[in-house]
């Protein structure tokens, strides 16, 4: 079973089908922050995003109690990080050992610079990772008065600071540049390209990038430019 | 007309090499690539100087021999032409033309241009064997191949060993030759019986060779001078997906059986 993991078309299973997971895990993370645009909900007097967040918290206490669930997401997300993470350097070195010496001279036909960034800008997001983590899930960043629960809040004065609407921005066209890549390249590694079915593989990969990417921005956006605020609260 | 050209010269595989510069004044627009370079060594020769090593043999594009890569692209810049069928037309009057030795750890330098393309045969051999009817030739309708299949195979089984995708991958990476010399095989009924192994095989020998890993760039297609696609590579992936299933499932000696 791990003679698999030893060639380096294993690992590159290993690294699209975390990829995967990381994928469909940044798509509902995106879904669920459009809630921001949902307004207050005057019945409970509570933000749509706030009530989402205790969702999320709360989510299978039926059977298992609070944040239980929100736990076992969250290790299985943590654990494809790693092994994404772990995967992709071990393979960053087999390719680095493979052409010692350069080109003098070296052109390319069609490597988007997307895909020839991908280490780097992985590398960069794992950085934005943490960061996001450290201000708004536990709010040690934060600094305008975090409150563990008030969502919305904590969003507003977030991104009230034009330096961390930038920071945001940014990092979400990196997130952009490596699913335009990624997405692809995970079809392709799992088997799914054919001569026919190419053209729609990619475009469904440059699709999802943007309308992840614009999802992500648009709440930072919206805040800055006030059209999101705390006046209805 | 004119070029200046700056090949890679190396006196063998321990020797450190560089860059030598040679101007040509008198280049015919209607020589090939080769016949540019077999004018210069006639100079060079004349002069009592080392010709430039480079291997060449069918000079029609089917052998895969004249392995170089110009102005940074693998078999210059015309698409689907191996360097042998490139012609100068294709260069301007007074241009830089930069030529180099394919580059990846796999493929060591013999000398100058010449690069040992070994690690292909290996990878060939690690395939094995296919089990067919030897003798007398069989009739040709026992075996019955639809059409799209065989024109796939076909299209797989195009590649001439040449190389330019490796040189072309960023990460130098055999995936498409792999992949090309796995899927012709795997295309066809007689190809079935060692199908799950032989993908097995052939990847842990490239692997072996240490060719780097396929990051999906899509250089080696457009370097291919046969066109070979990189849906093959999602094929070869497919194929291994499933074989590593297999063995999960079955373990190691089934597939080894099989
Ligand atoms: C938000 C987190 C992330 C998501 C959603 C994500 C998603 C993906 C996806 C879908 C793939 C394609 C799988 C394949 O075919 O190889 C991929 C590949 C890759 N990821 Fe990530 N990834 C994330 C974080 C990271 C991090 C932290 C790194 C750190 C270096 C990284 C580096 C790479 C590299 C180098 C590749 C291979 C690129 C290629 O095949 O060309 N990723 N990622
Ligand atoms: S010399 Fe045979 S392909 Fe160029």
């Amino acid at each position: 079973m791990f003679g698999f993991y030893k060639t380096t078309v294993g690992k590159k299973i290993v690294v699209a089908s975390t990829g995967v997971v990381l994928f469909l895990f940044v798509l509902g993370h995106m879904a669920g922050n459009l809630k921001a645009f949902m307004g207050f909900n005057a019945a409970s007097g509570r933000y749509k995003l706030d009530e989402y967040g205790e969702f999320l918290r709360t989510m299978g206490h039926e059977v298992m109690g609070n944040y239980t669930a929100l736990w076992i997401v969250r290790v299985v997300l943590l654990l494809c990080l790693l092994l994404h993470l772990i995967t992709i350097v071990q393979l960053q070195y087999q390719k680095q050992r493979a052409r010692p010496i350069g080109y003098a001279k070296r052109e390319y036909d069609c490597a988007t610079y997307a895909a020839r960034s991908m280490f780097l800008g992985g590398l960069l997001l794992l950085i934005f990772i943490v960061y996001h983590l450290l201000h708004l899930t536990t709010g040690t960043l934060h600094f305008r008065g975090f409150e563990e629960g008030a969502v919305y809040s904590n969003v507003v004065t977030a991104f009230n600071q034009p330096l961390i609407v930038a920071g945001y921005l940014v990092a979400m066209l990196i997130l952009s540049m490596h699913l335009f890549h990624g997405v692809w390249s995970m079809f392709q590694t799992l088997g799914l390209d054919t001569p026919q079915r190419n053209k729609l593989l990619r475009t469904i990969a440059a699709a999802a990038s943007v309308i992840i990417g614009l999802g992500f921005a648009s709440v930072p956006i919206a805040v800055a430019s006030g059209f999101l605020n705390l006046g209805q609260g | 007309m004119k070029i200046k050209l700056h090949i890679w010269r190396q006196k063998n595989s321990s020797d450190k090499g560089g860059f030598v510069r040679y101007e040509m004044n008198d280049v015919s627009p209607d020589m090939s690539f080769l016949e540019m370079i077999d004018v210069l060594n006639e100079q060079l020769e004349a002069k009592g100087e080392e010709p430039v090593g480079f291997e060449h043999d069918c000079r029609e594009g089917i052998c895969g021999a004249c392995s170089m890569v110009i102005n940074g692209r693998a078999h210059g810049p015309q698409a689907l032409t191996t360097a042998c069928q490139l012609h100068m037309r294709k260069f301007k009057d007074g241009e830089d033309i930069w030529v180099e030795p394919w580059r990846a750890r796999a493929f060591p330098v013999v000398k100058d241009l010449i690069v040992d393309r070994g690690a292909f045969d290996r990878i060939i051999q690690a395939g094995g064997y296919i089990s067919v009817r030897s003798g007398s030739a069989p009739e040709a309708n026992s075996i019955l191949v639809p059409k799209p299949a065989a024109d796939s195979a076909m299209d797989a089984a195009s590649c001439i060993g040449c190389g330019a995708c490796v040189a072309a991958c960023p990460n130098g990476s055999a995936m498409l030759f792999t992949a090309a010399k796995v899927s012709h095989l795997a295309l066809l009924p007689q190809g079935q019986p060692e199908r799950m192994l032989r993908v097995q095989k052939m990847i842990e020998a490239m692997d072996r060779e240490m060719f780097g890993p396929c990051t999906n760039y899509g250089e080696c297609q457009e370097a291919c001078p046969k066109g070979i696609s990189i849906s093959f590579i999602s094929m070869l992936n497919r194929d291994y997906l499933k074989s590593s299933l297999v063995q999960i499932k079955k373990g190691a000696e089934k597939v080894q059986a099989q």
